[in-house]
Formats: structure tokens, sequence, C-alpha cells
């Protein structure tokens, strides 16, 4: 027994992204097909060189043939994967094991979702399972805007002190997206309008939460030793850790809302996988799932990047910055890259993708490329029940 | 003091049961446990004024939540009634209402549920009228098995109507039977009954308000009705008016009401606040409202007359034993009227149905599926988690493999009903949906361990803070396709 990954056996050697936003005249069909046309185009091959799809969706659609049937995929297997908000990640790590399995040759992993069509904002319409009507019905902004009181509390961090820190957060996240083409919202917000936006739940206010978009991103892989027979910048895969929650935290007294139990084990599995010993360190960028800006605060303590109790501080000393220490969510993240649901996981591997690969534009690349490694958070539920992702990828072997 | 109940003239000589006729067995019949539920929300009568021009009047009403229906009221009296006799088990349940949740479809069942009553206790209601609610008192003081008798209404009226401000919203659960059953706290000593048939208040099925005729009219009828009762039950209870303690005299028609104490020869003094002031008119759980808030301040050896006027007139003459000072209720009614808070009039016409508000922009949640709530009757009802044996941990909702340990299918009931907690969390959502938003949300942490994100309810959400302790209240979230969604949400501890 033993979580052992998969190192360097599988690249990924192409990658598409739409525009993540409000998509009033497209559909996920139309979605799909822009993501993995360029996917294709930039692996330099045909869809029928694909030898099997990963496709992420949460609810816009079922089967595989949700993808087979847009593309026209001609006797192909496709797997539709869903897992909460981690579901773009989960088929890339679902196509990653297929291809270093020796089962297939070349795969495509595929992340899609079309939420704007419900006629309501935010997320609704997932999960129509009957039930006996005693499930919580809270939003899941209600659910994370209790991580910021019970976090200031253990810390000493005041009120006033919190609402700063979290919007700092979005404010930076806002900078980044600014200059990001494919963003749902490419505007810097001042520190002011954040404060003063309307209260959405609990102390969380609309600019704490992230952007609701429709958009498809998508991968192609390859084993190691064939990526450079498509590209000559692939990046290997040095850890795909995945960790489903048992759901304790709403049942067990103990927990106390200031950290993410589930986020913090997948993250030790992956160093472990990648030999990653000192992230702060070691790595060059990280996309973590900000759905809500208390979710960021805690996950940069959950992943390591700083000691317990201190993220608050170095987020107001700048450290995750796109300029800092460790660039933290480089592309604009959830906040205002958006987040269409099976999407969001891929999109999140295609800034490593962008940035270890030099592709990056000039005005918001990171300066700490040369570390070599991208990683990718993305998790899916609440605090206390929920699925968490993390996926390292570097532009070198070994 | 004891009578033998099945004479003739009585409601039991109707029923049939006990003994056969002839036998001269006397059987202590009484009154075991009480309690009343007044709903937390108060609708002062002068915004009504100050909003139409006309209406309203001086004092308060009470009023149902958003989340409540004539059902969850009266569990929160029968799980207070029974809260004070908890080795006294009943045996039946009826249940009395003017303003069901369900037709067709037994209410009793859903308050059987939540109070985890057995299997094998029958669950009835007695509907309709005003007076099936002290019909059912009076009844089941004939029957020899323990029977908890729930009232409960909700009383609507239109804007500006007497009814919206001289109604009001509560329950009363009574638990009455044999001197075998447990103490009794008084017994019956007397009754009488009258009946006639003559139009004075009615409503048709489905509407919300009642119409009634010119008052003057019914006040011909009810008062030599009423006298008529009272002296039967007098004679039957061989007392003369001087010798009654405390009198209750309640009823439909507040004017045959008011004209009825004035003949009934009962110093005023002795006439029991018949809540009007403060709580309003209840209807079927007027009566045994009353009869508890007189129970609760009684001293042992007191005789009590409640007069009921509907449809008729109702009189029980009750007198209270050496055991009523060995009950204690957990919460009694003045405690409770004392513990209210305002509703502003907007948003009781909006809770009432009488003004509709734009909903939040979120999809109406789907109707519940009977089958999954059939698994899950313990838990969505009776509030009952699971605890691991091997590491007593608690979960909610109850599981069969323990969060703990590698135990499967080693957990006992966990009856988390009446645990109080503490608000670890809390957060207030403004976009989920809920039939009045926001919802106010909390995590629970109950005495004794045991955690459960929880809704609250009752609550002024900007008075909260962590560490406030909470109980359990049992509420109905939601309807869809008619079908009523039942489950408990958390409250502020008062009094």
């Amino acid at each position: 027994m033993g979580s052992h990954g998969i190192k360097d056996q599988v690249a990924i050697v192409g990658m598409g992204c739409t525009r993540f936003g409000e998509h009033w005249n497209k559909g996920a069909d139309d979605l799909l097909i822009e993501s993995t046309t360029d996917a294709l185009a930039s692996a330099g091959i045909a869809k029928h060189d694909v030898d099997a799809f990963w496709l992420g969706t949460a609810m816009s659609g079922m089967s595989g043939m949700t993808l087979s049937r847009p593309l026209q995929l001609q006797n192909k297997p496709v797997t539709r994967v869903e897992n909460f908000c981690a579901t773009g990640s989960e088929a890339l790590r679902n196509a990653a094991y297929a291809v270093a399995s020796g089962a297939y040759d070349v795969a495509m992993a595929v992340g899609v979702e079309k939420v704007k069509d419900s006629g309501y904002q935010g997320l609704v319409g997932a999960g129509k399972t009957p039930t006996d009507g005693t499930n919580r019905t809270l939003t899941a902004a209600a659910m994370f805007a209790m991580c910021a009181p019970a976090y200031g509390h253990k810390y000493g961090v005041s009120d006033d002190q919190m609402r700063e820190v979290l919007a700092r957060i979005s404010w930076k996240n806002h900078y980044n997206g600014a200059r990001n083409p494919r963003a749902q919202f490419r505007k810097e917000v001042t520190m002011d309008t954040i404060c003063g936006a309307p209260l959405m739940a609990g102390g969380l206010r609309v600019f704490d939460c992230s952007g609701v978009a429709d958009g498809s991103a998508a991968a192609v892989l390859v084993r190691a030793e064939d990526a450079h027979r498509y590209t000559d910048r692939p990046l290997y895969v040095k850890a795909l850790s995945f960790v489903a929650g048992n759901a304790s935290g709403n049942a067990d007294p103990d927990y106390d809302y200031t950290w993410f139990p589930e986020i913090h084990a997948a993250g030790l599995d992956a160093y472990a996988q990648a030999g990653v010993t000192d992230p702060r360190g070691q790595i060059a960028m990280a996309e973590v799932h900000d759905c809500f800006t208390p979710a960021e605060l805690l996950i940069y303590e959950d992943l390591g990047f700083v000691e317990r109790g201190t993220a608050w501080k170095e987020v107001l000393a700048g450290t995750f910055d796109l300029a800092g220490d460790l660039p933290v969510n480089p592309d604009g993240g959830l906040k205002s890259f958006g987040h269409p649901v099976g999407a969001s996981g891929l999109r999140m591997f295609f800034e490593s993708w962008l940035q270890l690969r030099g592709e990056a534009p000039e005005d918001r690349r990171i300066t700490t490329a040369s570390r070599g490694l991208g990683l990718t958070h993305n998790l899916g539920g609440f605090p206390g029940e929920m699925v968490s992702f993390v996926g390292i990828v570097g532009n070198e072997l070994g | 003091m004891g009578r033998d109940l099945r004479s003739a003239g009585t409601i039991g000589a109707v029923l049939g049961d006990g003994p056969p006729s002839g036998t001269e067995k006397d059987v202590m019949q009484g009154i075991l446990s009480a309690a009343g539920y007044v709903p937390y929300r108060r609708l002062d009568r002068s915004a009504i004024a100050e909003t139409f021009g006309s209406g309203g009047g001086r004092g308060t009403r009470a009023v149902a939540g958003y989340d409540e229906d004539t059902t969850t009221l009266g569990v929160e009296a029968a799980r207070l009634a029974l809260r004070a006799v908890p080795d006294t088990p009943a045996q039946v349940l009826w249940f009395s209402t003017v303003a069901p949740a369900y037709l067709d479809k037994t209410n009793a069942t859903t308050i059987h549920a939540a109070l985890r009553l057995d299997t094998d206790v029958v669950a009835a209601d007695f509907g309709g009228a005003i007076r099936s609610g002290v019909a059912a008192l009076g009844t089941a003081l004939h029957t020899t098995t323990p029977t908890l008798v729930v009232t409960a209404d909700i009383r609507d009226g239109l804007p500006t109507s007497a009814d919206e401000s001289a109604g009001g919203d509560a329950a009363a659960a009574i638990l009455v039977g044999p001197d075998s059953a447990g103490p009794l706290i008084a017994t019956l000593v007397g009754e009488g009954h009258t009946t006639e048939e003559f139009i004075d208040r009615w409503r048709v099925p489905g509407e919300r308000r009642s119409k009634v005729w010119e008052e003057r009219f019914g006040e011909t009828k009810y008062v030599p009705l009423g006298e008529q009762a009272w002296n039967t039950a007098l004679k039957d209870a061989e007392l003369s008016p001087d010798q009654l303690d405390r009198v209750i005299v309640t009823g439909s028609h507040g004017r045959a009401v008011r004209a009825l104490i004035a003949r009934l020869g009962v110093d005023k003094a002795r006439v029991v606040d018949d809540l009007s002031g403060s709580v309003g008119f209840t209807g079927a759980a007027h009566p045994g409202l009353l009869l508890t808030t007189a129970l609760e301040t009684a001293a042992p050896g007191q005789t009590i007359a409640l007069v009921s006027l509907a449809d008729g007139a109702d009189v029980l003459v009750l007198r209270t034993t050496d055991a009523l000072p060995g009950w204690t209720s957990p919460r009694t009614v003045a405690t409770q009227i004392e513990a209210g808070a305002t509703l502003p009039y907007g948003k009781f016409l909006n809770w009432r149905g009488m003004v509709s508000v734009e909903p939040p922009r979120r999809p109406e949640p789907d109707r519940i599926s009977a089958s999954v709530t059939g698994r899950t009757e313990h838990w969505k009802y009776g509030f009952v988690g699971s605890k691991d044996r091997a590491s007593d941990a608690l979960h909610l909702p109850p599981a069969r493999v323990s969060r703990v340990g590698d135990g499967v299918d080693d957990m006992a009931d966990a009856p988390m009903a009446d645990v109080p907690g503490t608000i670890a969390a809390f957060t207030i959502d403004r976009i989920a949906y809920s039939p009045s938003p926001p919802i106010v949300f909390a995590i629970v942490d109950f005495d004794g361990g045991g955690r459960l994100p929880v809704e609250l309810t009752d609550v002024n959400a900007d008075e909260l803070k962590v560490g406030d302790r909470v109980e359990m209240t049992f509420r109905r979230l939601f309807a869809a396709d008619g079908v009523q969604n039942y489950f408990w949400k958390a409250r502020p501890i008062r009094g």
C-alpha cells in the first residue's frame, strides 16, 4: 500500500482555455469545441489522434456523450467525471493515470461548465437527488464566511484587520485578472470598493466571492518520453493528489473552521510525490481555489506556504502578489477569472502552462518561474466537508 | 373526590368505553400534566391602525413564526407537557385544530413522530371547529388510558378585521388519564354541556378567514347556553359559585363571554386572565392554554371552572390535588409571554400570506421524498442521532460507520431533541432560499458531544454571539407540492 504518484511519467503537451464569462451566445457544446480545438492545435494533433477522453462537468451534461456528440468523436472512449468544484482537475488526474498505465498513448482531459442558463445568480441546479428534506440549504458563501471570524479569534486578528486581509486577497486577484485577457473580470478594484460592497453572507461581501462564469479548458497528455514529439516545452506531471473528506468537520466539535484537513492531507501527499520539501522556496507559483477570500487565506497555511497563524500578515506584506515571494493566482483566480465548475481545475493548470513556458503576457509574468514548479489546488464542497485536489507540474524532468 | 364518570349526561356516557354500564366502579380521572406553547413573536395591535387607519386595538397578539404551523405548535406544547412527567407515557394522542396542515392525512402522526411515541400509541385528529379542542379534552377525561390532548391554532383574519387583532396563535397539551398512570395534579369534579345549532361564525374549507353574523344575535344564543351548562356543572360538582377559586371563561364570541361572566355570580377577582391583551384568542387551543395558566399558578385543593363558548357551551370543573406542588412546568405560559418579541406588521402580513413580497432569487426547493423520509423518520421527526459504542462519538445525522475508529453498525440511539447546545460559529446567509430571508445558520455543539450545522429561528441576528445557548425546536422548513417539510431548528434558550 502507498501513494507513489507518477512523477515524470506523463507530460502535458497541449492546452486550450476559453475566455471565462457570461457566454450568453455559447452553449456547453460551443465551449467544448473551442477549448479542445485550441488544445489539439497547441499539441499539433487532430481529434482522431487522441485515444481516450476524460470530460469533467458537474452540471452541464451527463455521460461521455456530452463530449463525443459535439466533437463527433468516432469510436472513442469518453469518461465523464464529477467531483464537485474539483471536477476539472479530477478529469486531468484520471487521464494522466490512463496514460501512465500504458493503456493509451494520447489522452485528453476536458472540463466545461455552462452555468449561466439557469436564470439565477450563483451556482444552482447541481444535485437533484431525492432527499428527506433535512439536508442543509446554506450557500457556500455562508459556510466559508464562518472561517474568517474563527481564524481571527484563534490568531488574534481583529475584525477590522481581517476585513483588510480579505480585501487584500480580493484586490490582488483582481489586479492579476485585469492583466488576463481570458478572465471574466478584467478590472482592478480599490480596497475601498471591496470593503464597501454589499454583504452576501456573514461578513463576506460581493468582492469576497468568486465570479460565476461559463467556460472550458482542455489538456493533451502523453507519456513523458513522447513529449518532445509534440512540443519543445512540455510540462511534466510531478504530483496528483486527491482527498475526499469524510464530512466529519460538521459533526466533530473539535473542528474549529481555521483550517481544511482535506487540503492539508492532499498537500502533504502531493509534496511527497513530487519530492517537495520547502514549498515556499521550491514552488514558482500556485493556483489555489479562492472560491471565497477566507478559503485562500486558510489554504496558504494548509499547503505549508507559511506557518499557521501568519498567513494574514504575509497577505498584507504582499508575499502572494504577482511580484511577491510566492505568487498565488497570477491569472486572477476564481475571483476574477470566474468559476465554471468543471473547467476551473484545468484552467489552473493552464496558468502553469503559460507561466512555466514563458508564454504569460509580460504584464503579469511571475518573476519566480525559474523555480520550475507550478502548483494547482482545487477544492469542492464546504468547510468541514470537502474534496481537495493538489497537483504539481514542472518544466523539467527530475 | 372521585366520581362515576359514566353517569348519564357526560361525554363519557356517549363513548360507551370502560366497564359496562351499571357497574358502580369509581374511576379516578384527571390531569397528569399540562403545558402551553406561545410562539416568540408578537404583533402590536396599534401597528394595524397605523398602517390602515382602522382596526387593531390595544395590547399584543401572539404570532406563529413563518416556519410554524399548528402541528409544530402542538409538538412544542406536547414536548413541554411530557417533559414535566417523564415517567408517564401517553398511550393515546389526540390533536385538535381549526387550521390543520393536512386534510385526509392525519396531523397527529407528525406529533407522534416528533414525540417519539411508540408505534402502538393511537394518534388521531379532532379537527374542524373551535369546539373540537375543548371537546377532545372533555372526552379524554372519560377514557381510562393516558391520553395526550394537543390543541393548537393559528388565527387568521383579513387585515383590520377583529379576528386579525383579537386572534392569537398558540398550543396547549394536556395529559389526562387515571390515577394509576401517575399522580393527578387535578381531578374532574363536575361538568355541563349544551349544544344548539345557530349561525354565528363560519368558514368555508380552504378559506383563510371566517365570517360572522351580527354579534348581538350570537350573544342572545350563547349567554343562556352558557348559564345552562354552568348550572349543570356546578350541580354535578356539588359546588356553589362562591366555592370556586378560579374561573376561566373563554369562547369564540367575545361579547357573549363578557356578558356571561357578569351572570355567573363569581367575584371578578377570581376570573382568570383570558390573555386577550397579550396572546389573543387562540381558537381550539384557548381552553387548554387558559387551564394550563390556572394550573401553573394554583395551590393544592383549589377548584377551577373552565367555561368555553363555541356552538354551545362546555363547562369542566376541576379540583387540584396535593400532587400539584410536585409538578413543575419546564416553562410556564407566563414565562413565554414575557419572552416575546415584536414583529413588524409588514412581516406579519407577509408571513400570513396576506402580502406577497419579492422572493429570494433562488430556485424553490423540491418536494421531499416519501421513501427517503420513511427511512429516516427517527432523525427527521425525532431528532435521534447515533452514538458509537466503542468511541462514544456522536453522529448527527445518525451513521452506520463511525467517524472515529473502525466501528460498523455498533451504534446506540442518541435522542438529541431535548439536549441543549452552544453556538460555536454562526453566519447570516442573504442569498440562500428561505420563506423569510435571511437565513441565520449556526454550528451547534451539543452538551455532552455532537455537532450539527443547523438553521436558527426565533432569533434576532444582531443580538447573536458565539457561545449563546440554544435548544432544539420542531419546525416546518418549507412546503412543496403540498408536502410539509418538517425538521428541527435551534433557537436561543429564553426562560
